[in-house]
């Protein structure tokens, strides 16, 4: 009935409907090539969401294949749902992450709910028991109802599907910033654990194989959703609300139990999730990759609403399904498995050796069109590039030190600022212990969780400074990648590979095109130099508001091995009397600061340096010496500088305090953003060994009474009780939400 | 002496509770199907932490009509040591073996984080091996855990010693009287909100909940001594 609504092969080309799907003329042209014929409104449909930004990374590719993606323990690199990284002992770690910003812009908690969802389908379906979320989000300032409202949504969304499916939420960082205001950033990171010999791919091998549709029910929400992901928000985005996602993480629940069951069978050909552009990704996605055909027959694809056209049958990205191949004769057994979980398994179509998808509705052919050209012919842009003025200004800048009057003052307000100030309030809500393997919980550098039956944890993190991103988009990209390290290195884990989320404006911006790729140069050659290969990833642009960009954002989200869970530290002060080390150059460096957006309100200028030789030599020795039990806590020096990670070894101590004594100028000492520096904590007897293995400044002294008191040359800087500045720190953001 | 862990479709702690009685306490465990016709040979059931059926309609409400549900009944009655922990709590409270209901907690927010108890009877099955008033760390996860009950049960509750962990200085999420953990009357079914199968190894920040499950084994050995 519907489909007398559809336009005809005619009127989509003469009235160029396929324009508000998100092809342009060209592309209609270049689909009306391949396929020798006008393509009818489910084909069109088909197209537009295969060949959008979110499913071909047209404009993005050339940009991505930049990236280091190979290594001697790279299992699995990009194109798969997930990354996968060897461990030793048969194990791997598979992981990755995935933004779903614009859907958390207009409907927060179902938009992060389902990001949530989306990421956890991606590591099961390569096989792995999925064993934690990280997640990386950026709001605007909170000072206006609309952000708190996102804030808080957003929080509750991630929390709701997270606790509620039983995966520990371990860690993740919240930043705020007025460029963010209007488009949130949602992104989230899922780790999993698999033995080599489980790991499956999304292919539709073995022609005659059986197609089957697992999970929930399809409906008509989504539709459209990886094409709403690849355009600029604007006023009228609430409209597209439908294009949002309902999440039901009981149901997933059921499915990933189900499906590491299935994976355990030798029925199982391919998996693969319905995630983004849903039926329609998943079987040409699987078609292509293994050279054969899909055929399906939408009629028996289980639906939740009653006439449904195979347009939004195809186009719909409602949660909690996947796609299987398995092999012919078997299909009793799976649909069993599936039963026992109460969900159901549909044999819905076969592989077919003619590289062609072809989908029949109520005994009609409604598409026939050839897989590749969905997967894999969308056209690829070489989108112009062009240096911003903004940044030509800030290289001329000199580096310029804030003024300071009181110390204390301005250490107590740089604890109270959103992006430093304690995430307790966020993190409190994710149930970030169950399945009882969290080792070191949020609020440290990086989480740590156990493998279960090993001597062997992961440490994992999500980072990215989007104000250097900012000043500097190619030095901000290696400082990302190498704060993660630090963070993974503090904790005692040799850093393995990085998953990222390049979140930008428009890319046919040309100064927006210019952030990207500098991003990708820097973050390209800190992980050559650091030997993190990049495993996987995603990328989410059209971040702007009516036409304003967000801060260039590519999170760096890493994994890496503790050898053995005893060498695991964290970043809190241990003991009286233990001496206390800088590691590192403090230079006069306030480009994009805590300090600088909170004096001026604003940043400008150069991102601080980084020499990545020097970062990748002071990583490796302080990984040594946490291996040789020599590191009572190792923290990495990160906003608000010395002052503020001092503060945080010390918030966290069972009551103690620091002396600390700095060289030169005061204002730099305390609260320079310098970076590949490090404060670590050092038993006196351990003093000498300490200092063989690590180039370090020997700065101060736990202290028994729990006051921070730092001085240099000409006396005392600031003293201030250690309870005093924790109040600050961690009443500041429930303060804000008031 | 051998554990049922019953796992509904849903519960995501099961996986915490059997280790912890398997590898931390050293005793037999298996989980046990939410549809399974029988539990005659178990000496203990376990009701694990999680989101039975999705919590939906309430927390425990569609949990309680399983079919395993009859069975825990049965060896309720049979005064089998019987534990639920945070939804297997709201569980037994939905199926009537505990009384009272829970609320949303009182900031409307799920949380997380470990919580100081106060151990107020140490008179019970579970709780023997700590001290009276003992102060333990145990921790919390949940978004209903306000327990609430009428003034005629409370006075049941207290009269007959049936209080047995309270929130020790800030109650986290607002129940009354800052009930964390109840025995039925006859002393063998134990709900509590706080997870003490997340307390049995240092190296997750604490190991306060293992005299919980010592409790259960030491209890269990007893009788069957006697019996002997």
């Amino acid at each position: 009935m519907s489909l007398m609504l559809e336009p005809s092969p005619e009127q989509l080309k003469t009235q160029k409907v396929y324009k508000e799907m998100g092809l342009s003329d060209d592309e209609f042209a270049m689909i009306e090539k391949i396929i020798g014929r006008l393509p009818n409104y489910t084909e069109i449909g088909l197209f537009s969401v295969m060949w959008s930004e979110h499913c071909s990374y047209k404009n993005s590719k050339p940009v991505l294949s930049k990236f280091p993606t190979t290594g001697e323990k790279v299992l699995q690199g990009p194109g798969e749902g997930a990354g996968i990284v060897d461990i030793g002992d048969g194990q791997a770690v598979v992981f990755k992450i995935e933004s779903h910003n614009h859907p958390s812009a207009i409907e927060p908690y179902q938009g992060a709910a389902t990001g949530v969802g989306g990421i956890i389908r991606d590591v099961f379906s390569m096989g792995a028991r999925p064993v934690a979320l990280l997640n990386s989000l950026r709001f605007g300032e909170l000072d206006t109802p609309r952000v708190r409202y996102l804030f808080k949504e957003v929080v509750a969304g991630i929390a709701g599907y997270g606790n509620c499916i039983g995966i520990p939420t371990v860690g993740g960082e919240v930043q705020f910033d007025a460029s963010y205001e209007g488009n949130p950033l949602v992104n989230a990171m899922c780790v999993g654990l698999i033995d080599h010999k489980d790991i499956k791919k999304g292919q539709a091998h073995g022609v005659g194989n059986t197609v089957m549709y697992v999970g929930a029910k399809t409906g008509r929400d989504g539709i459209h959703g990886a094409t709403f992901a690849s355009e600029e928000l604007t006023d009228q985005s609430e409209s597209k609300r439908p294009a949002v996602q309902v999440g039901d993480p009981f149901m997933e629940k059921l499915l990933l139990e189900a499906c590491l069951e299935l994976v355990q069978s030798d029925a199982l050909v391919g998996i693969q999730d319905m995630g983004a552009a849903g039926l329609t990704s998943s079987s040409a996605e699987m078609a292509s990759k293994a050279g054969s055909g899909i055929e399906m027959n939408l009629d028996l694809v289980p639906q939740r609403e009653t006439g449904m056209t195979a347009y939004e049958m195809m186009l719909s990205e409602s949660q909690e399904r996947m796609l299987i191949v398995v092999k012919k004769g078997r299909e009793q057994e799976i649909v069993d498995l599936f039963s026992k979980y109460g969900l159901e398994a549909v044999s819905v179509g076969r592989v077919t050796d003619d590289k062609m998808l072809r989908l029949t509705h109520q005994g009609e052919v409604v598409a026939e069109l050839p897989v590749d050209a969905l997967a894999e012919d969308a056209p690829v842009y070489h989108k112009p590039s062009n240096e911003p003025e903004y940044f030509r200004e800030f290289q001329v800048m000199e580096n310029e030190v804030p003024a300071v009057e009181d110390y204390k003052e301005t250490l107590v307000k740089l604890l109270q600022q959103p992006t430093i100030a304690s995430k307790e309030w966020v993190y409190d809500q994710y149930d970030y212990m169950v399945r009882t393997n969290t080792v070191v919980s949020p609020g440290s550098d990086a989480a740590v969780i156990r493998i279960r039956g090993t001597r062997k944890g992961l440490a994992m993190t999500t980072d990215c400074n989007s104000r250097y991103m900012y000043l500097d988009p190619e030095t901000g990209g290696k400082i990302a990648v190498a704060e993660a390290a630090r963070n993974i290195i503090c904790s005692g884990g040799q850093p393995l590979a990085i998953t990222d989320n390049l979140n930008f404006g428009n890319p046919e911006k040309p100064e927006i095109f210019w952030q990207i790729e500098k991003a990708a140069d820097g973050i390209s050659e800190a992980c050559r130099t650091l030997n993190t290969p990049v495993i996987g990833g995603n990328v989410s642009l059209y971040n702007e508001t009516n036409g304003t960009a967000i801060y260039p954002t590519p999170v760096i989200g890493m994994v890496g091995l503790v050898d053995d869970i005893d060498h695991v530290t964290t970043q809190s002060f241990k003991a009286a009397g233990d001496l206390i080390y800088l590691v590192g150059e403090t230079k006069d460096e306030f480009g994009g600061s805590e300090l600088q957006k909170m004096t001026y309100g604003k940043i400008f200028g150069k991102a601080p340096e980084l020499d990545l030789e020097k970062e990748e030599k002071a990583q490796q020795q302080i990984l040594k010496a946490i291996r040789s039990g020599l590191a009572a806590s190792a923290h990495d020096v990160a906003e608000g500088g010395l002052a503020v990670a001092a503060a945080e070894s010390l918030i966290g101590s069972k009551g103690l305090g620091a002396d600390i004594k700095v060289k030169g100028n005061a204002t730099s000492a305390l609260f320079s953003e310098s970076q590949s520096r490090f404060l670590l904590s050092v038993k006196k007897e351990n003093q000498e060994a300490f200092e063989s293995l690590v180039d370090a400044t020997l700065i101060g002294e736990v202290t028994e009474a729990p006051i921070l008191y730092i001085s240099n040359e000409e006396g005392q800087l600031l003293a201030e009780q250690v309870d005093v500045l924790k109040q600050a720190w961690k009443g500041a953001i429930p303060c804000l939400l008031k | 002496m051998k554990f049922a862990v019953i796992v509904f479709p849903g519960s995501n702690c099961d996986i915490d509770m059997y280790h912890a009685v398997k590898d931390e306490l050293g005793a037999e465990a298996e989980y046990v199907w939410h549809d399974a016709e029988s539990l005659d040979e178990y000496d203990g059931i376990l009701l694990p932490g999680g989101f039975s059926y999705g919590d939906y309609l309430r927390s425990g409400a569609v949990a309680r009509f399983s079919n395993v549900m009859k069975e825990v009944v049965k060896a309720a009655e049979a005064g089998k040591p019987i534990l639920g922990v945070c939804n297997g709590f709201q569980i037994l409270l939905e199926a009537g073996l505990l009384p009272g209901a829970m609320r949303r907690n009182d900031s409307l927010k799920f949380i997380c984080r470990t919580v100081e108890l106060k151990v107020e009877n140490n008179e019970t099955m579970f709780s023997s091996a700590y001290e009276k008033d003992e102060v333990i760390n145990i921790p919390i996860a949940h978004g209903e855990g306000n327990y609430y009950c009428d003034e005629a049960v409370l006075a049941e509750l207290k009269k007959n010693n049936q209080i047995v962990f309270t929130y020790n200085g800030t109650n986290p999420n607002g129940s009354l009287e800052n009930i964390a953990g109840i025995v039925n009357e006859k002393g063998n079914v134990l709900g509590m909100m706080p997870h003490p199968e997340r307390a049995v190894d240092e190296l997750l920040g604490g190991a306060d909940g293992l005299k919980l499950f010592q409790s259960i084994v030491k209890q269990w050995r007893e009788a069957h001594v006697v019996n002997a």
